[in-house]
């Protein structure tokens, strides 16, 4: 087999998936990838990630690991002999993973009220870009979160900027108007294949946003 | 990691994470720090510089630098102190850590929000969250399994989980059910782990848990009856 017994289950949308996408991509593990239906999942989905019933799952010899960062994490350990995607030093390393970590507490769930609930839309659309702002913050005057290489901090948040379109357009916000730096970093990681092979379309991300909030009832 | 290092540890007695890091800290043989109470209706300027983004204990202070989040601070003190001879929290592999650091994010996920909506919540809520962590303790106690320990060895998801034994008493009392007898691997896993100083030095006494939660309820307005 090709993929060297690396399987990732994923849905194209989904920036956690993306993360993983990434990583692969930055440490040259070839894999083979499925597509899951999230409304229809397949077997293998659920007796790989009973817990959570979630993807994305990276399936390694036939043994999964879950949950996005912990993945990432997971490739880093395993393919250690090119890219280091965690810094060396144990402090730098602490702050790489307290940052990836704020990126999962904050920005999912904000960008989750404004696309998929009603009402209050001008309220959240206000937090959203405020943890943008703090990351912006975190980042200063460096080329990536990491410093000069980039790294996990970059790949847990570079995926939300294929969704970005969408919540402009739906949630009418203007992003790089408020975080031009964080736009510009965007920008420089989009430069790398690994980054800009893994994000999706941010049109196709808008059309199916929309799908959803149908789905949802919210237009 | 040596004695010229200057460690401070923002923490809050009763706060399930601090005794995280404080289990933590004592299985590595650190002993030598300056642990510092905080007031958590009215928060140090200490804490509120090294701990801007969330403004939470536990916050350690390692030479004048901050690590923030719990389990973030657990895997900090297992990286820099590799001097003392003590056991590693993380096992070796990448594989076994990624189960360690899946189960110590499923307890951060689902514990401590659902034990919260226990205490502070009556009738059809608190019926729900019961289920809700009965479901979830029952996940952990099938994950343990016959082990002694969640990774055979005492370490980084036992130090994740043990600390909210102390909530037990408070969560059982206000919500008028037993853990143990829904769940008594998991219980006696807790135990287990009480019978090591490092665990017992660091936990706080349940029934003082138990008055804060109903001090904390007071100040929030919220019913105790």
């Amino acid at each position: 087999m090709a993929s060297h017994g690396v399987v990732l289950l994923n849905s194209w949308v989904s920036m956690f998936g993306m993360r993983v996408m990434i990583a692969l991509k930055e440490k040259g593990v070839e894999y083979e990838y499925r597509e899951e239906n999230l409304t229809d999942k397949s077997q293998l989905l659920l007796e790989m990630n009973p817990i959570h019933k979630k993807i994305p799952v990276l399936i390694h010899n036939g043994k999964p690991v879950c949950e996005s960062l912990i993945i990432v994490q997971y490739i880093d350990e395993v393919w250690n002999e090119k890219y280091p995607l965690l810094p060396s030093d144990p402090y730098q390393r602490a702050q790489a993973r307290f940052w990836a970590d704020y990126v999962d507490q904050k920005l999912y769930g904000a960008l989750r009220k404004v696309l998929f609930t009603k009402g209050e839309e001008q309220e959240e659309a206000k937090e959203f870009v405020d943890v943008l702002k703090v990351l912006e913050g975190a980042l200063g005057e460096m080329p990536y979160f990491g410093g000069e290489k980039f790294g996990y901090v970059d790949i847990a948040l570079v995926t939300f900027y294929c969704w970005f379109y969408a919540y402009e357009t739906l949630g009418g916000l203007n992003i790089e108007a408020e975080c031009p730096k964080l736009i510009a970093w965007a920008k420089r990681c989009m430069e790398r294949e690994s980054v800009s092979k893994s994000l999706a379309d941010p049109h196709k991300v808008y059309d199916f946003a929309v799908g959803l909030r149908k789905k949802f009832g919210v237009d | 990691m040596n004695e010229k290092d200057e460690l401070i540890l923002l923490n809050s007695w009763a706060s399930p994470f601090g005794a995280r890091v404080r289990i933590a800290m004592a299985e590595k043989g650190i002993n030598q720090y300056e642990l510092r109470e905080e007031d958590l209706f009215s928060m140090s300027p200490l804490l509120l510089k090294m701990n801007p983004v969330h403004r939470k204990v536990p916050v350690l202070i390692h030479n004048g630098k901050p690590i923030c989040e719990s389990m973030n601070i657990v895997q900090y003190i297992d990286e820099v102190a590799v001097f003392n001879g003590k056991p590693a929290l993380l096992p070796p592999d990448p594989y076994s850590r990624s189960k360690a650091r899946f189960w110590a994010d499923f307890i951060d996920q689902k514990v401590y929000g659902t034990m919260r909506k226990i205490t502070r919540n009556r009738g059809e809520e608190q019926v729900r969250a019961k289920e809700e962590l009965i479901e979830t303790l029952k996940v952990l106690e099938r994950e343990l399994g016959e082990k002694p320990y969640f990774g055979g060895e005492f370490g980084f998801v036992d130090i994740a989980l043990v600390p909210f034994y102390s909530r037990f008493y408070a969560v059982e009392t206000l919500g008028n059910f037993r853990i143990e007898a829904e769940c008594p691997k998991l219980v006696a896993w807790a135990r287990r782990c009480l019978l090591k100083e490092t665990v017992s030095n660091s936990l706080p006494d349940p029934l003082k848990v138990y008055e804060w939660v109903l001090y904390v309820n007071d100040k929030f307005g919220i019913k105790q009856n």
